[in-house]
């Protein structure tokens, strides 16, 4: 049957058997491969994607079922091409990714807690994430990174939401000011571990 | 520090690779897809061990989309090999291992869940699934041993013919009369019986392939999910029989973790390859969850008794050990050495004991082949040195980092009496600094504090030691390898000067983009962003051995600096002309040649464009070019080793173990990046954490997989962890040129005996198995008060 979802922005169109998940038409009808089939029962987070903002395991939820939301892929939240999200940005700089794999599952289910909580509690980090399963880090340095996007994003002044990109509408941002933050975050790797551990 | 700067080695340098990983422009094997793909789903027996009597297609090859249907028969007709264990363990008898049959599809038997009964290749997977169901198997259900420990017994079911009472080898290692003699003498005998705990790798990317034809050339491509594309070129070639390895390419993409499950050639691959030539399309298969855990192979999987023999002062006299280990169904690739040569080789741990036999027996048993797994033999005979010696300490009423510090080797090199010459290392100051950080000295405060709140709070070290880097090809070559353990590498510039470097090293997660794009950036001077690393394709590096026991920085950029060697030594060369100096005259540093004495020189770039347009130098004497390879081959394994201490504490309510601290002080040699190293011990912690205290792969009595799926099978999340305390101390590896010892495995052999001494401290009891469940540490602490309430 016809399905059309609202994907990074966009809306695309396609012809779906009622069974497939949004995952494998993400997957296979888009092209859309960031999402990552993990596990296929809704326990390791790895097909994570963002519905109406909220994280949403794509393996566990039908195409037909997505008809008319706001869908939002790793693909998607780069403000622009070439550029990063302060918190993709974070996830570089703290080295909270090894195989990757998990990773885009990982960065939307921390993007929607930091859409919704501006200065996170570690443990509140901890249970946004603790959805999604990561066999390479041992997750210290994913809970790292989504606390220093936190802090950025604090302290680039900036309304959140201008700095994160709005969840189903990226292109249009983020503003010269939130350049300057990712530039900086950059200029920071040097010294963010000079001292090793933190 | 970014790609745009020239590198240091010991930098924190960001990862190169990162940026298609966070923008979901990662390219996993399953992200791919060929023209005219098929898709391939594999029936699996359902049955721990049965002969089959039929197979009956004909239904399900007349379902809708189905393109063809293939059996071991098939097989067989195609003169496919069986699937090889590539490393010769001989008993101790002299007789060689007894490999049974191990065909990509069954011929005539099943022996374990999950086993490869026929392949269904289809338009579609749904299809293939469905027409999976309509495939008729007609079984003749077999009694299954799926135990350890009831392998061998006298009426347990045979797997394999050439095997009598399904015994692989029986092999020992170490001077049985020299260990008789010390325990003759010994004024304490430690006594321990364990089990180390069968675990599933469980990298978050299943394992994929895709098999393709090309019969204009007669030749394969396979993409597939490896930590050594080239290993499963010359196997799928050599032994099976594909295809010759010139028409064969393996393509390993973006890999999403290993963790030594994807060592091995598996059937699936294998299966896929052959049978593109058969339908004449490319065959694709990706494994699911259930799959993963029903056929990727397990780690660990032994029972252990062993005894400690100590004088009256508490010195290690002699070490006593056999072990029985489990190898599943079927002999995987490298299965054999794991309880051998890479496990009985560690079992003089951190300490000096003059006498130590092993006697290991390694049993086939209905379940999925078990192998290699993050650490592999190390784990294990560092949970068993580390439980034993923590005991023997505590029957001695010594302190635990005393009783250690009383037996450590202190003088290098030391030759053990289990074939390993440790090179350096300083035990003493790893034990140090991991008392310091995780101040040892306060625990009986906060133990007596944790109290006063009803919680049982415990203590545990653990001195780790492991040989990497694997290994000399001689070495290993004469303990039964098959294949050498050297690595290559090709350096490339071009006339503009920036570089691509072939490597046979193999990264799934471990960033080799960067640091191996470091140590050309700080050695040649030019930007991290002008260094390509090429790894994971046969048609591109020429041949390699992979990725697998912390041997990439040892040996992989060890090949490079060889290469680099060369590079440099050609381009001084051409510089010596160009700047009309005698060659012995250029120096090299940072990334310009300059004649020494003189402000007269010329940048790297330079040189290289130089090289190829060949104006400057007699051709006859140096060809143009720049471009150098090297194999290096290892003087030695590296001996990483260090301290880990964890701290817990235990509600005596609910059974529930928390983390306190857990602190990790590793001598990793040399490191290239820091950031990335710290990456590898925080994934080995929560990975030897897991196994410690919640992952175990348990299969029921007639051979079921009872933890079939992440429901049952419990990986550790976020909450599970604590923040780790990591620190370094660096005693340079004299083994190689950059004197690197590896970090990939550090953390999941050193916590598990760290935890678990940690927990049998705080429960008073040795009697701890892993995983110790909320369940388990909860039955034995109600034991514990019951035993409790009747004395009084």
């Amino acid at each position: 049957m016809k399905v059309a979802l609202r994907i990074n922005g966009t809306l695309r169109e396609a012809e779906v058997e009622p069974r497939k998940t949004l995952l494998d038409t993400l997957r296979e009808n888009f092209h859309l491969t960031g999402a990552h089939a993990g596990c296929e029962h809704g326990v390791c987070g790895a097909c994570t994607v963002l519905v109406d903002g909220a994280p949403m395991r794509s393996c566990l939820m039908f195409a037909v079922q997505a008809d008319g939301y706001e869908i939002t892929t790793i693909e998607g939240l780069a403000p622009a091409p070439g550029e990063l999200s302060v918190l993709q940005d974070a996830f570089c700089e703290t080295h909270g990714l090894q195989c990757g794999f998990c990773t885009p599952g990982m960065i939307l289910s921390s993007h929607a807690l930091l859409e919704r909580e501006g200065s996170p509690s570690r443990q509140e980090i901890v249970e946004a994430i603790s959805g999604n399963i990561c066999r390479c880090t041992g997750y210290g340095q994913i809970i790292e990174a989504v606390e220093f996007a936190a802090e950025r994003l604090r302290k680039a002044n900036a309304p959140r939401g201008s700095a994160l990109p709005h969840v189903g509408a990226p292109g249009t941002e983020p503003s010269a000011q939130d350049d300057a933050a990712i530039e900086h975050g950059i200029l920071e790797a040097a010294t963010a571990h000079d001292g090793g551990p933190k | 520090m970014n790609a745009s700067t020239i590198s240091t080695i010991g930098a924190p340098v960001r990862r190169k690779e990162d940026h298609r990983f966070i923008t979901g422009k990662g390219r996993y094997t399953d992200d791919m897809n060929r023209p005219g793909q098929t898709q391939a789903y594999f029936l699996r027996s359902p049955h721990a061990h049965a002969r089959i009597r039929a197979i009956d297609t004909t239904a399900a090859a007349a379902m809708p989309g189905v393109v063809a249907i293939l059996t071991g028969a098939d097989l067989a007709a195609d003169g496919v090999g069986d699937l090889i264990c590539g490393w010769m363990i001989h008993s101790v008898d002299g007789t060689p291992m007894r490999m049974g049959s191990h065909p990509a599809l069954a011929k005539d038997t099943v022996r374990y869940v999950g086993d490869h009964v026929a392949v269904v290749i289809a338009e579609t997977l749904n299809a293939a699934k469905d027409a999976a169901a309509a495939v008729e198997v007609d079984y003749d259900v077999l009694p299954a041993v799926a135990e350890t420990g009831r392998a061998q017994a006298p009426d347990a079911p045979q797997l394999h013919e050439v095997a009598p009472g399904n015994t692989v080898f029986s092999w020992e290692l170490g001077d049985k009369a020299a260990t008789d003699a010390a325990f003759s003498g010994a004024a304490h005998v430690i006594p321990l019986d364990l089990v180390n705990n069968r675990l599933a790798p469980n990298p978050i990317e299943p394992r994929a392939a895709i098999g393709e034809y090309d019969s204009g050339d007669d030749a394969f491509t396979l993409w597939t999910t490896s930590q050594n594309p080239h290993l499963a070129r010359l196997v799928l070639s050599a032994f099976v029989g594909i295809a010759p390895e010139n028409k064969l390419r393996v393509i390993a993409p973006d890999v999403g973790g290993g963790f030594g499950s994807k060592i091995f050639i598996y059937a699936e691959e294998t299966v896929c390859v052959w049978a593109a030539k058969r339908v004449g399309r490319p065959v694709k298969w990706t494994s699911d969850r259930s799959e993963a855990f029903l056929s990727d192979a397990h780690g660990r999987d032994h029972i252990t008794h062993a005894e400690l023999a100590l004088d009256a002062h508490g010195k290690i006299l002699g070490f006593r050990v056999k072990t029985t280990a489990n190898m599943g169904a079927y002999l995987s690739t490298f299965a054999s050495s794991i309880p051998t040569y890479l496990y009985a080789t560690l079992l003089s741990g951190q300490y000096d004991i003059p006498a130590i036999h092993c006697h290991v027996d390694a049993v086939y048993t209905n379940t999925a082949p078990v192998d290699a797994y993050r650490g592999a033999g190390r784990p294990e005979a560092t949970f068993l040195v580390e439980r034993i010696v923590e005991i023997a300490a505590r029957t001695l009423k010594m302190d635990g980092a005393a009783f250690r510090r009383r037996n450590f080797i202190t003088s290098f090199p030391h030759q053990t009496p289990v074939i390993m010459a440790y090179d350096a290392g300083d035990y003493g100051a790893s034990l140090d600094k991991a008392l310091m950080l995780s101040d040892y000295a306060g625990f009986p405060a906060r133990k007596a504090e944790a109290a006063a709140r009803g919680k049982l709070r415990g203590i545990g070290l653990s001195n780790y030691i492991e040989a990497c880097g694997i290994a000399p090809s001689a070495a290993v070559g004469s303990l039964g390898a098959g294949v050498g353990l050297w690595e290559s590498a090709e350096v490339r510039v071009n006339p503009t000067g920036n570089v691509e470097v072939l490597t046979g090293s193999h990264s799934h997660g471990q960033g080799h983009e960067t640091t191996f794009a470091q140590l050309v950036s700080s050695r040649l001077g030019i930007p991290m962003e002008q260094v390509s690393i090429v790894h994971g394709d046969t048609d591109k590096v020429q041949f390699g051995m992979g990725t697998y026991g912390s041997r990439s920085g040892a040996v992989g950029m060890s090949a490079i600096v060889k290469a680099l060697d060369k590079v440099e030594a050609k381009a001084k060369k051409i510089a010596a002309y160009m700047l009309e100096a005698s060659e012995g005259d250029i120096e090299f540093k940072d990334g310009r040649f300059t004649v020494a004495g003189t402000d007269r020189g010329l940048a790297f770039a330079e040189v290289a464009l130089n090289a190829y347009v060949a104006h400057k130098f007699p051709t006859s004497e140096i060809e143009p070019g720049l471009k150098e390879g090297a194999f290096y081959d290892p003087t030695n394994f590296t001996f990483p080793a260090g301290c880990h201490v964890c701290e817990l504490e235990v509600d005596p309510d609910t059974g529930v173990t928390e983390i306190v601290n857990f602190v990790a002080v590793d001598d990793f040699g040399v490191v290239i990046n820091p950031m990335i190293v710290e990456g590898q011990v925080h994934g080995g912690i929560a990975q030897g954490v897991g196994q410690a205290l919640l992952e175990g792969v348990h299969y029921d009595g007639d051979g079921q997989l009872v933890t079939g799926s992440f429901m049952d099978y419990t990986m550790p999340r976020a909450g599970n962890l604590p923040s780790f305390r990591i620190g370094l101390t660096e005693t340079r590896c004299p083994s190689n040129p950059l004197g690197i010892k590896g970090c990939g495995e550090a953390g999941a052999i050193a916590a598990p005996p760290a935890v678990i001494n940690a927990l049998t401290s705080a429960l008073g009891t040795e009697d701890v198995p892993m995983p110790a469940t909320p369940a388990k540490v909860w039955q034995i602490i109600q034991a514990q008060r019951a035993v409790a309430q009747a004395a009084e």
